[in-house]
């Protein structure tokens, strides 16, 4: 196969070093990320998920270990400048958007995702019809609140424009961090079903961890399970097509089912 | 009627002190002490550049970019340093008392007999205490504009987000420590600004004129917020000049009931207070309003 676009190398990360609480919270972990995989992450609480993503994302230093981008070493880039190629959805809606700025505005912000800011105008109303086109594919009614402080909106309306604001600028990898979990059944199963929509049709390379054993074998394309920092299993499409939930429940003890 | 003029006159400058304060207290939503010690910089520097031959003009450009420099220091302290907000501005406030003795080399300094804005042939020929409004309507005018033209930029709506969100904001590629040190800058700028307005005004500069600038600054904002409610972020700008206004006139109308001047830092704190404290007293009172007349009938 071609060549991986993202790569973890040996990753580690050591929290409380020289003390006796010294732990590895992530603990040499390799993952090659290849353009088009849409990964479900998988892992009880404390597993090393959030980690993982926060390494990726650069919030987090590496111990030691490499992260190399189309073979380059981006082991020191900075959150700020890694934005360019990434983007990412958090789990809570709040973390995701101004709440006192407009549905427009949080999207006009999201289009220039990882570039430089200059005092040029910022042209709202010429990018108003984009953003209603974008808006109505999410099938919640945002189109009709883009001039709505975001902070007004629903818990799902939120989340749904977090989604949008990470892909309006195409990512060339997308981590989604539980991105539906603080929703209610209905609302989490519509997002994720907008979700996997436009990360098919986009072809988007992507990350996803969840707690639904469901959904994990539902969406995505491959599937990793961690455990105590690493990672213990790497199932491939054909692999993860034949897993049953049942199976799966072997892995863990605390997951939803 | 000169007195209610010379209140406008004073609403008006007092509105740049305002808009700046703004910019942090509001936009970026933390309080910045520093502005205490940058009014009485701004007016310090005016005063003593103009005392030395300076143009008017000219000192009182120079007198903004000094509270700049003072802002980006506290901006520097609070993101690079790591020192809390409030302790950096107390840090830069304090340093200040010290750099503006420097600068005027004594307590205080007048400015008598010497060239100010307010002296030139149109100012004068207008009736007393119109010279301090139109001035003071010139420039707030002006820096109205360009923040309403700024904050409309994509740098401008960076800067709102770094506020109002600095998690989302980082994630989009926004260097939320770029925006702070900025913001805080250019407000400590408007508000020297205001302090060498003021000093031309008043014809002296002090360096214990800045006792009570942030409740004053901060009473406009929240006059402007109580008497307008609901606004968007252009006219939010315009409310703080108006608030600044009418903060004028309540000092006054108290002024009137056999107050005198050095009651005044005691007024405007007790006023700022009072106002501060409309907003969650409507709101008990709408729940009282509820819990007497009941669920209402569908």
């Amino acid at each position: 196969m071609t060549e991986p676009i993202f790569q973890l190398k040996n990753c580690t990360v050591t929290v409380n070093q020289g003390t006796p609480e010294q732990i590895n919270i992530l603990d040499d972990v390799n993952l090659d990320i290849f353009a088009g995989d849409f990964i479900t992450v998988l892992g009880s609480n404390g597993a090393g998920k959030s980690t993982l993503f926060n390494v990726i994302g650069g919030d987090l230093p590496l111990s030691s270990g490499k992260i190399l981008l189309h073979g380059k070493d981006i082991t020191h880039m900075s959150v700020a400048r890694r934005t360019k190629f990434l983007s990412r959805v958090f789990q809570d809606p709040k973390m995701g958007t101004a709440p006192r700025m407009t549905v427009a505005e949080n999207l006009l912000l999201s289009l220039k995702r990882g570039e430089s800011r200059g005092l040029a105008p910022r042209h709202l109303k010429q990018n108003m019809g984009k953003f209603k086109q974008i808006t109505s594919t999410m099938e919640n009614g945002l189109e009709d609140r883009l001039n709505t402080a975001t902070g007004k909106l629903s818990g799902g309306q939120r989340q749904a424009l977090s989604f949008l604001m990470a892909t309006i600028k195409r990512p060339e990898i997308l981590l989604l961090d539980e991105h539906t979990a603080a929703l209610d059944p209905q609302t989490s199963q519509q997002l994720m079903t907008a979700t996997n929509n436009k990360i098919k049709q986009e072809k988007l390379t992507c990350l996803m961890i969840t707690h639904h054993l469901d959904d994990a074998l539902e969406y995505g394309n491959r599937l990793i399970v961690m455990d105590s920092g690493k990672i213990t299993s790497d199932f491939s499409n054909e692999e993860k097509q034949k897993l049953t939930k049942k199976q799966m429940l072997n892995f863990f003890t605390d997951i939803d089912g | 009627m000169s007195i209610i003029v010379s209140a406008i006159g004073q609403g008006l400058t007092w509105g740049v002190v305002g808009i700046g304060l703004f910019l942090t207290f509001r936009i970026l939503d933390f309080p910045d002490m520093t502005v205490e010690g940058t009014f009485p910089m701004g007016a310090a520097t005016c005063v003593a550049m103009i005392y030395r031959g300076f143009s008017p003009l000219v000192a009182t450009i120079i007198a903004m970019l000094v509270g700049m420099i003072a802002g980006l220091v506290t901006g520097v302290l609070y993101t690079k340093g790591k020192i809390p907000v409030l302790l950096a501005g107390i840090l830069v406030m304090t340093a200040a008392y010290s750099v503006n003795f420097r600068i005027m080399n004594r307590a205080n300094l007048t400015l008598f007999n010497m060239p100010t804005l307010l002296k030139n042939h149109f100012l004068e020929s207008l009736p007393p205490y119109f010279d301090s409004v139109v001035l003071g309507l010139v420039v707030v005018t002006i820096v109205t504009l360009l923040l309403i033209y700024f904050l409309q930029t994509h740098l401008g709506q960076a800067f709102i987000a770094t506020g109002d969100n600095p998690t989302m904001a980082r994630s989009l590629g926004i260097s939320t420590d770029t925006m702070q040190i900025m913001g805080l800058s250019v407000s400590n700028g408007l508000i020297a600004l205001g302090g060498g307005l003021v000093a031309q005004e008043n014809g002296f500069a002090d360096v214990n004129m800045g006792i009570g600038v942030i409740v004053v600054a901060l009473a406009s904002i929240i006059i402007g917020e109580v008497v307008f409610g609901d606004l968007t972020m252009n006219e939010r700008l315009v409310a703080v000049t108006i608030g600044s206004v009418l903060y004028r006139f309540v000092i006054l109308l108290v002024l009137q009931l056999g107050f005198n001047a050095n009651d005044l830092n005691l007024l405007s704190a007790i006023l700022l207070s009072i106002f501060m404290m409309i907003p969650a007293f409507e709101k008990r009172f709408r729940i009282r309003h509820t819990l007497s007349k009941g669920v209402d009938k569908p």
